[in-house]
């Protein structure tokens, strides 16, 4: 798995469990080190020892986890860059839905050995969402719930999201959009960011 | 037949940096991006050429000369600041009703969105400057996390250096490693000799010879200590020309002292180095470690380093063993044999003189 998927992991558990846990996590997992290099590739087995010590070692359900790691990738001054790419996608939330569907390709742009399951955004009525998550990144489903409501957020809109179980090999969020504008969201200024 | 109003309304969903000028080359209406440029201006009716200066194709001067310039790509920029830099390609309309310029930033585009603050709605649903904007930053992000790598990987060799235990140009044990192997043979109560072998006459090969054959000397030198050591002896470089050798097991003076008189035999064979010949030799002051431990890896150094001044101060390639009391008489100078030659003697510069003849032949 990609060393930045890692590495996102390690942020998370870092910044909201602490190094010392995170420590914990790594120890369980027996992999040897502690630390993962974004820019580096590693096994699926290893990834997955880490998954598999983070529900051991924080005792908490790894899918409610997961879902906690996706808010915290958009809304932590960390991964502010993160959002920031994830903000082009579209000038409103709808749009963005929409921008889901060539998510795995802006990726494979910016980092071209790191390639997410594709995406799927289906409007089943006005207003009314299902995003299919392809599978072979164990808990992408998860992430792409916790990256969805934050992004929501990030807009100011109001949202219901819920797992809807799998369609084939795929698993379905659905999403509701209750109200636009329902807050004042975060700012997006296109240049801010410019060298 | 569409007129003017219509096309200026279309124009600004497609194009909206469009300028449509009118037969004389004056300027009509404008997209709503291209006068966010410039909000408190109003061009209406200004000539093009004087609100934008050509810069390529170069010797444009009236409307009819940018009228033929149909399709041709024109690279311009504003006469007032900041003069941002733009691409545009112009379109005869029919009749005289002049013609429609498009313009776009090129690659000016990350200046311009930062001076002027646009947004996704200042550009058109097919334009690729969004996508264009996100690559830079994507690429920014994924090039500054190599940046991070790299700095980590260069920390970590750095660390891998310093922690190493190898002198890199001999290939010998470093001092580093001798204080680890010295105080581990102290700790397990072992019998071991301490040889301080301090290189005669080297510093006149660096000199004269050039740093070269001195690291091709240190080389030879390595090999040969190695050579007349055995495996389980220690081999250490611990300056420019001085070793310490650790020998195992070995107390007895006789044989100690025939493995540094052959060392030294050894040393002084001529190294050939690019035709010419190094000639040195070494002195060597050995200290024994006590029956029944008890000593410390310092006072140890300290008593081979006092032996080896006394070699040094005996005229050279000679080998002392340490003896209790040899140290009051110079211990202000014994931690460093090399300064410590009798000066009142004269020996020091004859030395010097004598080792530059022979190493010159």
């Amino acid at each position: 798995m990609h060393g930045l998927i890692n590495r996102a992991i390690q942020a998370f558990v870092c910044s909201t469990y602490g190094e010392s846990r995170w420590r914990d996590v790594t120890d369980s997992a027996e992999l040897g080190f502690s630390e993962f290099e974004a820019m580096l590739i590693y096994t699926d087995e290893q990834s997955q020892k880490i998954l598999t010590a983070m529900e051991q070692v924080l005792e908490r359900p790894l899918r409610e986890m997961l879902e906690d790691m996706g808010t915290f990738l958009v809304a932590n001054p960390q991964t502010e860059a993160l959002r920031r790419l994830l903000r082009f996608g579209g000038v409103n939330y709808v749009e963005f839905l929409h921008s889901l569907d060539d998510l795995p390709d802006r990726v494979r742009l910016a980092v071209s050995d790191l390639s997410l399951p594709a995406l799927e955004l289906v409007e089943t009525a006005p207003g009314q969402f299902k995003l299919i998550c392809q599978n072979g990144l164990p808990g992408y489903a998860s992430v792409m719930m916790g990256v969805l409501r934050a992004m929501a957020d990030d807009y100011g809109d109001l949202v219901i999201l819920e797992h809807s179980g799998s369609e084939e090999d795929a698993e379905v969020i659905s999403v509701m959009l209750v109200e636009t504008d329902f807050a004042e969201g975060r700012t997006f200024d296109l240049g801010a960011n410019m060298l | 037949m569409m007129n003017v109003d219509q096309l200026a309304e279309i124009a600004s969903k497609i194009a909206p940096m469009f300028v449509l000028l009118d037969g004389q080359g004056n300027i009509g209406q404008v997209g709503p991006t291209l006068q966010k440029l410039r909000p408190d201006q109003d061009w209406t009716g200004k000539p093009f050429l004087e609100v934008f200066e050509l810069r390529r194709p170069r010797s444009i001067g009236n409307m009819t000369e940018l009228l033929r310039t149909s399709g041709v790509k024109l690279h311009m920029q504003f006469r007032d600041e900041p003069q941002t830099g733009l691409k545009g390609v112009l379109a005869p309309l029919p009749g005289d009703m002049g013609a429609i310029v498009n313009l776009s930033f090129g690659i000016s585009v990350l200046d311009a969105v930062r001076d002027y603050d646009l947004t996704s709605a200042d550009f058109s649903a097919t334009d690729l400057t969004i996508e264009m904007l996100y690559l830079v930053e994507a690429k920014s992000a994924a090039m500054e996390a190599s940046r991070q790598l790299n700095l980590r990987l260069q920390g970590a060799k750095i660390a891998a250096e310093e922690q190493a235990f190898t002198d890199t140009l001999t290939g010998l044990k470093n001092r580093r490693a001798m204080d680890h192997i010295l105080s581990r043979m102290i700790n397990t109560g072992r019998d071991f000799s301490l040889m301080q072998v301090d290189l005669d006459f080297f510093k006149a090969v660096n000199d004269t010879m050039g740093h070269a054959a001195g690291d091709a000397v240190l080389q030879k030198v390595a090999g040969i200590m190695v050579d007349c050591t055995r495996s389980t002896d220690t081999v250490a470089r611990v300056g420019g020309d001085e070793f310490v050798l650790i020998i195992d097991g070995l107390l007895d003076r006789s044989r100690l002292d025939s493995i540094a008189n052959r060392l030294i035999e050894q040393l002084e064979v001529p190294i050939p180095f690019g035709g010419e010949m190094c000639r040195i030799s070494a002195s060597i002051g050995t200290a024994l470690s006590p029956s029944g431990g008890g000593v410390d890896a310092a006072r140890l150094l300290h008593e081979a380093d006092v032996a080896l001044y006394a070699a040094k101060r005996a005229g050279r390639a000679c080998h002392f063993f340490f003896e209790p009391g040899m140290d009051n008489d110079d211990s202000d100078e014994a931690d460093s044999p090399d300064v410590g030659l009798p000066v009142s003697s004269g020996n020091g510069d004859g030395l010097v003189k004598d080792a530059a003849q022979r190493t010159g032949g």
